[in-house]
């Protein structure tokens, strides 16, 4: 049986406040749990640009809660008064307008960053092994981000809160069988009603956010268990000094926390510059129908989702209704989702990092992202955009230019995924380095 | 590492031109008639107040501005006493929302819809939608009010303004060729009988509406980008600071 009399701790810093950490210590792990995450955690040195985006994630996180949390002071969850509320809060809360405005572009922004993170995961390797349930619980973020926009866009009771929500629940209504009833139950009622509102505020406000706060908790501990990856993707713990340390790691505080500081200044710059000076950023973050109160009898001209969701949606769109359902859209739109899971078991390459992988690889990244681009461009234009292909073609018959892109699109996606346990094995890879290029 | 250089490129590249498209306004798909310009100049708190004036005496007469205080008028240029004297019609209560004496139920039966609030329409339809929908009214005996606008067609507004504008009338003056083969005809709106205004004062009244009508989509709007100078200007010592005290630390990294 171990010894359970704890060690004298020697205290870190001398006077009360050394004594008070002594004190702590002796009841709660206080000094491991800052060693072991932050002045003890060692990173890899070499992290480049893409490594700010984890940290940023972190913050705007904070920033939507704690702007959520005084948002929710003055906002009324009442089809009757939800409009109104959020008027009220920008035009006569002390302050309202900045709140509401950085929780506006927190939502845009929060996207943004977690695409950057997931691009950076993407391009080094980062979900191969050991890092599986680390890149799991990221994909689970993901998904649990997707559904708080969701649930949260419903909130303001504009045209695009209310019409976007409909339009979304639908695509549950096309699933065979369970379809009707399952898209009554979420709403709570057969159109999109106060209910609805009271339910979705239920979940924006408190369930997703508990959940995704756990799941960020998960990923991080996950995260400090398996260490860092790297642009080289290499292990650092491989190479050891003599006091056990790795030779190309750095403890993360202050080394890294004094970096992520600098990443922040210039995020908040970019941050505060959409907040200050176009927080409607050209209709993306705020849509114009959305400054409409919701009327569920007059449906807009154009109903696009938000831009974070454009991507799928412009999937959804160019998947032919089979049998007379959606259904098929709404499969690939949820599997386009779901196969970022199994990621870590198609990667069949040598090297995690791009920069050792072959051209093979390269090629299908770089298609796989500018897919995903255009694709997020598709989804916001009507499929008309592009004009109609000139009649008599054969095997596509006359169909808009934007559907066919779009199909061709979808399929990239889906080959990069697909294809993948092939063409990581057979492309040319070049050999890691042994230590970490700094 | 060359060509990861160069893949680093492509994708930087190919996420700029995604920034590129994204940054053309996404109402830009929707508009159908060319819109005119709108002058608007939220520092001009003369133009401002001109404008709050000719929306309370054409607009709010059917329209509300119900999120709108009258209070908050004192954020262009007027005391309490002028805004009590001179634009307080359907209230005493310096508190009160801009609401029209109008009945909903009257309104309806009317123009066989409750005219819409117009706190936020600049905000919906954009300055320049404004400008070129109250300048572009025209006489049409098929419609039921007698009047017809090209921007926004069968409106059910009537040209509250015509004796100010004036009488347009949409004559044919030629043609082009259109989608199908056909010719289109082209359309242009002239004045057919002078109102109390010409054409440069009823342009320059619509544009202080306008104006007007902007500033109370979002009253904040001057104080956000003065609030937003000062932020940046802030953060970019902090870039400066935050990079030194990056540099020091990183100095034992080797």
């Amino acid at each position: 049986m171990a010894n359970i009399t704890k060690q004298a701790i020697a205290p870190p810093i001398g006077g009360p406040l050394g004594k008070a950490i002594v004190w702590v210590d002796e009841r709660f792990p206080l000094m491991a749990t800052w060693k072991g995450h932050l002045s003890e955690y060692y990173a890899p040195k070499n992290f480049n640009f893409w490594y700010y985006f984890g940290s940023l994630a972190m913050l705007v996180l904070v920033m939507q809660i704690v702007t959520g949390i005084f948002l929710t002071m003055n906002y009324k969850p009442d089809a009757k008064l939800a409009f109104a509320s959020v008027e009220y809060i920008m035009r006569d809360v002390t302050g309202g307008w900045l709140i509401r405005y950085l929780h506006s572009t927190g939502a845009s922004m929060f996207f943004l960053v977690v695409y950057l993170h997931m691009m950076r995961g993407l391009m080094y390797g980062s979900y191969r092994k050991p890092r599986e349930l680390l890149w799991i619980f990221g994909c689970m973020i993901y998904l649990c981000l997707m559904a708080e926009a969701f649930f949260g866009y419903l909130l303001p009771w504009g045209q695009m809160s209310y019409w976007g929500a409909q339009v979304i629940i639908n695509l549950f209504a096309a699933i065979p069988f369970i379809g009707e009833d399952l898209s009554v139950w979420i709403r709570g009622d057969f159109n999109i009603s106060d209910a609805t509102l009271n339910r979705f505020f239920a979940f924006h406000v408190i369930a997703i956010p508990l959940v995704l706060l756990g799941l960020v908790a998960a990923h991080l501990v996950a995260l400090h268990e398996v260490g860092s990856n790297n642009p080289d993707g290499i292990e650092i713990k491989k190479n050891l000094s003599a006091d056990g340390t790795p030779k190309d790691g750095i403890p993360f505080h202050p080394y890294y926390t004094v970096k992520d500081i600098v990443g922040v200044v210039v995020f908040l710059a970019v941050f505060s510059a959409i907040v200050f000076f176009a927080p409607e950023m050209g209709g993306y973050f705020l849509e114009a129908p959305n400054f409409v109160p919701a009327d569920p009898l007059q449906t807009p001209a154009h109903i696009a989702p938000v831009w974070y969701f454009t991507p799928f949606y412009a999937m959804l769109r160019a998947v032919p209704s089979m049998f007379g359902s959606q259904f098929p859209g709404v499969a690939v739109m949820g599997a386009a989702t779901l196969i970022l899971f199994v990621l870590p078991w198609l990667d069949r390459g040598k090297v995690k990092s791009v920069r050792y992988r072959g051209p093979i690889y390269k090629a299908f990244l770089t298609a796989f992202v500018i897919s995903f681009v255009i694709l997020g461009y598709l989804g916001v234009v009507p499929t008309t955009v592009w004009g109609q292909l000139p009649k008599g073609l054969p095997l596509v018959g006359a169909m808009d230019v934007a559907t066919l892109v779009a199909r061709v699109l979808t399929l990239v996606y889906f080959l990069f995924f697909i294809l993948m346990p092939w063409y990581t094995k057979v492309d040319k890879e070049l050999p890691e380095p042994e230590r970490v290029n700094y | 590492m060359k060509t990861n250089r160069t893949l680093f490129r492509a994708l930087l590249a190919s996420s700029l031109s995604a920034l590129v498209i994204l940054s053309t306004p996404a109402t830009a798909a929707v508009a159908e008639v060319a819109l005119d310009r709108a002058p608007i100049n939220l520092n001009d708190q003369a133009s401002l107040q001109r404008g709050a004036k000719n929306f309370v005496n054409y607009c709010l007469n059917c329209h509300n501005a119900a999120y709108m205080r009258y209070s908050a008028l004192t954020q262009i240029g007027l005391n309490e006493q002028q805004i009590r004297d001179n634009l307080m019609f359907t209230t005493d209560k310096f508190g009160d929302t801009m609401v029209s004496a109008l009945d909903p139920k009257d309104a309806k039966e009317w123009f066989g819809a409750q005219p819409p609030d117009l706190t936020l329409v600049a905000r919906v339809r954009g300055a320049d939608w404004l400008y070129s929908f109250l300048r572009s009214f025209h006489r049409d005996d098929a419609a039921p009010s007698g009047w017809n606008n090209v921007v926004f067609k069968n409106v059910a507004m009537p040209n509250v303004l015509h004796d100010l504008q004036g009488t347009q009338v949409l004559t044919k003056v030629g043609e082009k060729p259109g989608h199908g083969g056909q010719m289109d005809p082209v359309m242009k709106l002239a004045v057919d009988r002078a109102g109390t205004m010409s054409a440069a004062e009823y342009d320059r009244f619509v544009a202080d509406l306008v104006n007007y009508l902007t500033y109370m989509g979002e009253p904040v709007r001057a104080q956000r980008t003065q609030l937003g100078i000062i932020v940046l200007f802030f953060l970019t010592i902090a870039f400066f600071i935050t990079l030194w005290l990056k540099h020091e630390y990183w100095k034992d990294v080797k």
